[in-house]
């Protein structure tokens, strides 16, 4: 996938605008209760009820048909599906970012989702040749090259391996946010930042079926092949495959989703999605890397001095506001429930700061639900909106001591062609309205 | 106990005794055949290990890129619409809007034969034969002035050809040039004095599906 603009005559010109957002507005009372401090201070700001209609809703004074008349029963959804009222909680592309559907992306609706869990069918697609349908009985692993005994097995073999595992990891495209890089582009965190995605992870370590072939004492690599139409590879060092690579079957309790690599992936925590290889048919193991094509011309970052790192594997520490958010607007004065993401390759999050005056002034967020390491950590801000304009930001931090940059910093070590592994702190702009986009500030 | 269950009872020690499994050898999977593993065998490296025998020149290679690559690529490698671009942009990385091709920015050859026997032409993979992936790969070679109208690649002289961008790589070190992101003392209060918005996404207007309407604030 190319992630350059669009063209170079849409490329914004640098206007320069004069945010309202003063420094008097940015009441930090707003964030006691992110703080812990106090539920009573912002009970005392909390505006009255708001007044009684005159005349009764009719949502309670109307009997509606759903309490008087039977449902569905139990045969009419043998497998279930969300609302028909959540029909807009759907993964969504951008036409313009690459030159067919079959090897392209899509992106997690996060401004919809709450908690760490991304559900199946919402996980973010990248495909480099459209989505593999495999018959299980059809398909085989084989392991092979520098082992003492190549071997093959199929996917009964491999749900017969002792050792099973269950592991919840993020799985971030290098490519998330690459639109980015120049300036903001794309107006939701659907797009700017919808290429991740969390799941538990059903499999056998990677170790497991490795240890059966016996890796050869001069190997140092292993090569992971997909059996799609673009026959995906990456070379993986074989330190990471022995430490916590995953072969997976299942997620999030049931079978992978076509999309997702079904019947067999490799999940490889923390280092970036283009590795955790779908249709997974083959691992080689090897005494050198690969060079394929997507560790070369793709996922190598190119630097303003017209050098490139490769091997860029592991995601930096990375956050984002999920609401408000340009596809997730405030709708209301008075209490908001500010809550984003947070996530890093390198361990756990430790902490989520969150400012909204633009960086001016930031306040510690709370952390909610497991917080696991190379896992996606929810946070939470309580905020109470009277209505000004709101510059919303979030940095994370993570169990090494690193905090997220902003993008201003990265730039100035990376330059804007580098495309892959931007994590700079993202702002949203709320307007007084509540409209909220995707901005930019000193 | 009845005498039954005290057969029960043996009988779930003896089961539970033979159950946990040792981690050594499983007898689980089978050995591959030899032409199993050819069969999938398909990956190149820069050393040369995984070439196939074979050649093709660059004359063959044009007729079969513009039969099978150029509705793509285009018939010069300029890419038609957003598909890639795979001739020119040499010394481009430094610019404002680097045009990673074959030429300018992919370090080993072994990598262009590898990825079109792999995956291209797109919709049609692993339908080449290995003298066509040479012909193609000669051609582009050719396209991109690494090698003259008559060339032949092969096997054997694979491994003398270099691309120009070969040695514009080196291993991530974000941990040492980066290493001011970690354990940097953050500021929390009264950070900066102005904060000025210095882009916006609407701006370009590129996004999808965006809603313009104003949301309803109550």
């Amino acid at each position: 996938m190319d992630l350059r603009h669009k063209s170079t005559d849409q490329v914004r010109g640098n206007e320069r605008v004069t945010s309202g957002t003063s420094g008097k507005t940015l009441d930090r009372r707003r964030f006691l209760t992110a703080a812990g401090l106090a539920g009573a201070a912002v009970a005392t700001s909390m505006p009255a009820l708001a007044q009684s209609p005159t005349k009764p809703d009719p949502a309670i004074t109307e009997l509606p048909d759903w309490s008087r008349y039977l449902g569905d029963g139990v045969a009419a959804r043998p497998y279930g599906s969300p609302s028909k009222f959540e029909k807009n909680v759907v993964r969504r592309d951008v036409e313009w970012l690459t030159a067919s559907r079959e090897s392209s992306v899509n992106f997690t609706p996060l401004h919809e989702l709450d908690g760490i869990i991304t559900p199946s069918g919402l996980c973010f697609e990248r495909h480099h040749g459209g989505i593999a349908e495999i018959d299980p009985a059809q398909h085989r692993l084989m392991i092979s090259g520098l082992v003492d005994k190549p071997l093959v097995f199929t996917m009964e073999d491999l749900k017969r391996f002792p050792g099973r595992v269950n592991k919840i990891y993020f799985l971030e495209c290098a490519a998330n946010s690459g639109m980015e890089w120049r300036g903001a582009q794309l107006n939701g965190c659907q797009y700017t930042h919808g290429m991740v995605h969390n799941v538990m992870y059903t499999g056998i370590p990677l170790k497991t079926l490795l240890d059966q072939a016996g890796v050869r004492t001069n190997a140092k690599w292993i090569l992971a092949e997909g059996s799609d139409s673009a026959a995906m590879t990456r070379s993986i060092p074989l330190e990471k495959a022995l430490k916590d690579c995953i072969v997976a079957w299942g997620m999030n309790g049931e079978a992978l989703r076509p999309e997702q690599g079904y019947p067999l992936r490799i999940v490889v925590p923390g280092w970036e999605g283009n590795m955790w290889v779908k249709w997974l048919r083959r691992i080689k193991v090897g005494d050198e890397p690969w060079q394929h094509r997507e560790e070369t011309s793709k996922y190598t970052d190119l630097l303003a001095d017209g050098k490139s790192r490769r091997f860029t594997y592991v995601m930096d520490a990375k956050s984002v506001v999920t609401n408000p958010s340009p596809q997730a607007p405030l709708k209301h004065k008075g209490p908001n429930v500010l809550t984003g993401l947070a996530w890093s390759g390198r361990g756990h999050i430790t902490r989520v700061d969150v400012s909204i005056d633009g960086g001016k002034n930031w306040s510690t967020a709370r952390i909610d639900g497991p917080v696991l390491p190379m896992s996606l950590t929810r946070f939470y801000v309580d905020i109470n909106w009277s209505g000004e304009e709101l510059l919303v930001q979030s940095r994370a931090f993570d169990s090494t001591g690193y905090v997220q940059p902003t993008k201003e910093e990265l730039r100035k070590v990376r330059g804007v062609n580098s495309i892959y592994h931007n994590n700079g702190i993202q702002t949203w702009l709320v307007h007084k309205n509540g409209e909220t986009e995707n901005v930019e500030v000193s | 106990m009845s005498k039954s269950l005290k057969i029960l009872c043996a009988v779930l020690a003896l089961a539970f005794l033979s159950y946990p499994v040792a981690a050594q050898k499983l007898n689980l999977g089978r050995v591959a055949l030899p032409e199993e593993v050819a069969a999938w065998d398909i990956d190149v490296r820069p050393d040369g290990q995984g070439l196939p025998p074979g050649k093709g020149s660059v004359k063959q290679g044009e007729e079969l890129f513009l039969a099978q690559c150029a509705s793509c690529h285009g018939e010069f490698g300029e890419g038609a619409g957003r598909w890639p671009v795979l001739a020119g942009g040499l010394n481009s990385l430094k610019s404002d809007r680097p045009e990673k091709t074959v030429g300018s920015f992919w370090p080993y050859l072994s990598t262009v034969y590898d990825y079109i026997r792999r995956a291209m032409p797109y919709g049609n993979a692993q339908s080449l034969s290995a003298d066509d992936t040479y012909a193609i790969v000669a051609f582009l070679l050719n396209m991109n002035n690494i090698v003259p109208d008559d060339f032949v690649l092969s096997k054997e002289n694979f491994g003398k050809v270099k691309l120009p961008n070969a040695e514009g790589f080196y291993d991530d070190d974000r941990e040492k040039a980066e290493k001011a992101f970690w354990n940097k003392k953050v500021c929390m209060t009264n950070c900066k004095k102005e904060v000025t918005v210095l882009n916006k996404a609407r701006a370009i207007d590129v996004t999808p599906e965006e809603n313009k309407n104003a949301p309803k604030v109550d």
